[in-house]
């Protein structure tokens, strides 16, 4: 499995700018120290063609083999960006690179295709992102539901942030629940004061929880 | 996949439904089952995800650091610690030396006792349990450690963006010190009990094995990928906190146990040997500990406001007790991050059970499940369903017991 020796990030990323030129939207290197000597850790972060992802990630299996984390995904309005994210070169002394393809999917055609063919054991994510964002995974093995409960509403995806997202409705208030009707919302003011109405509206900082079942009340 | 039909035996199913601390482990298994033998394993969702990350896209940075201490019930550093990290890189944060090698002694502390919890309840599957209590008893010296530098047990709510909340003052070194030395004692007792004993052996040598290529395919982490022989521990490869400025080797199994074979057993030996590792790499940093402040910003407002202008995006990711454990935060100039995904380490570990325990007999079931250390025992509600017969249940006392009995039966014959 071990493919081309150590190569430093930027040998990486020129690797990937001279294999597919123009699909590669954005290629940036962050990197970070810390403890007294500040050795380096570094992170390769590549936005490319939808198209491309299969071969990217072909490519880096070439270089070596890496170790797949999971796949994160950002809604950002009218698409969604999906970012897997990948260590390269483990086993190397402080050589290993995190290395994260994103690419972006037009919230008309959220379909991409799967990649367990190339590493089986990203079977998990890929089913948790049709559930979470309402991807379709093109040739999955396995598409059922992961995380959620088969009674929980079709077409609700929970890290959505348009109309498909969780609704007002299906949050809870954890501190609301069997509570008796005649005590006053908290937080409680400590002297008593005159009385108010309720508030509707509780700061975010309250305890939410989604809702189990899902159905609104 | 049920190909012996010579036999009037039909293949039955149980589901084993765990449920993790971690994040979003409630994974529920259903293995098909021929008498004894365990022919397929499937994944079927659990239904304890709590919507974390939901909840913590609502909310500011600092609310959900506290939020991350609660992701797990074992690990009570690393979601805090990566989702710190993660939001130091995007704000730019310079976190003070001293802070980083806080952190670093408490993460050690943390896989001391997560390892050694682990070893009782590995004890507890097999059907030794007074190794179990013994263990556990000697865990309470690092859980006493850890109260007393952060003042709580589980949740130890010392990680703050920018640093730590807690110093380590000088009378509480001569404590570490002396808990190291209690433990420097106890390991040579720790690998007798539990790799000389001959019965431990035969239950778990050459049991749930996972191959090198599965372990790589399956993205397998932390001792249970170490244990088939894949060098990989982020502590080694990616240096944070202060593992850039210490000497860490990934375990592997070593040539005196006949190297690498991914089974139950050599699972037991990394984390053992971790555990000493361990007791190193605090010792290393108390004898390095720099001075200074141990936070970047004492006073909260201040943060905040830096974390709202903040916008990036980073990954954060540390070496738990379980393997890697990373969080990608994406922030955009608001009081909550655009997006948090957590990945504990068990979601990258759960699919390495299939490979594991085709082919094992159900009384094995309980300690290979336990082998990935899920922080739970997985096996606490287990129903079987017969052909034609009413679902009866196997409640997780009964699985203990068949595989305490097959413990028993190994240890009559010699």
């Amino acid at each position: 499995m071990n493919g081309t020796p150590h190569l430093t990030p930027p040998q990486v990323v020129d690797l990937y700018k001279a294999e597919f030129g123009a699909g590669i939207l954005d290629a940036r290197i962050t990197e970070r120290g810390e403890g007294a000597k500040k050795t380096k850790g570094y992170n390769i972060w590549i936005r490319l063609d939808r198209k491309l992802l299969k071969p990217a990630i072909k490519k880096l299996i070439d270089i070596r083999f890496p170790h797949f984390a999971v796949i994160a995904g950002n809604d950002l309005g009218d698409e969604i960006e999906l970012l897997y994210i990948m260590s390269v070169f483990y086993g190397t002394k402080f050589g290993e690179y995190m290395i994260t393809f994103g690419i972006r999917l037009p919230k008309t055609d959220l379909t991409v295709p799967t990649i367990t063919d190339l590493i089986p054991g990203a079977l998990l994510s890929e089913r948790e992102k049709q559930e979470f964002f309402g991807i379709t995974v093109t040739d999955i093995p396995d598409g059922r539901r992961l995380f959620l409960p088969d009674d929980f509403p079709q077409g609700v995806y929970p890290w959505r942030k348009d109309e498909t997202g969780i609704k007002p409705e299906m949050v809870r208030e954890l501190w609301a629940i069997n509570r008796p009707k005649d005590r006053p919302v908290p937080p409680v003011p400590e002297k008593p004061v005159p009385e108010k109405k309720p508030v509707a509206e509780v700061p975010a900082a309250e305890g939410k929880e989604k809702k189990a079942g899902g159905a609104a009340e | 996949m049920n190909g012996d039909t010579t036999k009037k035996s039909t293949p039955y199913t149980v589901p084993i439904g765990p449920v993790h601390p971690a994040l979003k482990e409630p994974v529920m298994f259903t293995f098909k089952v021929e008498g004894e033998v365990v022919k397929s394993v499937d994944f079927a969702p659990g239904n304890t995800h709590r919507g974390i990350e939901w909840m913590g896209m609502r909310r500011n940075p600092v609310q959900i650091v506290h939020l991350t201490d609660r992701i797990c019930g074992i690990c009570g550093i690393v979601h805090s610690l990566s989702f710190a990290r993660a939001v130091e890189q995007i704000a730019e944060i310079e976190v003070p030396q001293r802070a980083d090698y806080i952190r670093t002694i408490l993460h050690e502390l943390e896989r001391m006792q997560s390892h050694i919890l682990w070893a009782g309840v590995a004890a507890h599957e097999l059907g030794f349990d007074t190794l179990l209590f013994l263990t556990w008893r000697v865990r309470e010296q690092a859980m006493d450690l850890i109260e007393n530098l952060t003042g709580n047990r589980v949740n130890y709510g010392i990680i703050q963006i920018g640093g730590v909340r807690r110093d380590i003052s000088d009378d509480q070194i001569p404590l570490i010190k002396q808990g190291l030395d209690y433990y420097r004692g106890l390991l040579a007792q720790m690998k007798t009990v539990f790799l000389d004993d001959s019965t431990i052996r035969m239950r778990c040598r050459g049991h749930g094995l996972l191959s090198y290529r599965d372990a790589e395919l399956l993205c397998a982490i932390g001792p249970t990928a170490r244990a088939s022989g894949v060098a990989m521990d982020v502590r080694h490869d990616y240096p944070y906190c202060a593992y850039g400025d210490l000497d860490v080797h990934p375990i592997i199994p070593p040539q005196e146990f006949g190297g690498p074979q991914g089974d139950v057993y050599d699972r037991i030996i990394v984390r053992l040997l971790e555990i000493a590792q361990s007791i190193d790499i605090i010792q290393q940093c108390l004898d390095n500990m720099p001075a200074g402040e141990i936070l970047w910003e004492k006073k909260l407002p201040k943060l905040l406001l830096t974390l709202k202008k903040a916008q990036g995006e980073a990954i954060g990711r540390v070496e738990a007790p379980r393997g890697e454990c990373m969080h990608y935060v994406r922030m955009d100039g608001n009081d909550s991050p655009a997006t948090w995904k957590v990945k504990a380490s068990s979601y990258s570990n759960l699919m390495s059970w299939i490979p594991m325990l085709r082919g094992e007999q159900l009384a094995d079931v309980p300690i290979i499940v336990a082998s990935i250390d899920p922080c739970m025992s997985c096996t606490d509600r287990v129903s079987v369903i017969r052909d034609g017969g009413s679902p009866g249940y196997l409640t997780k006392e009964e699985l203990t017991r068949l595989s305490v009995e097959k413990t028993r039966r190994i240890e009559q014959c010699h």
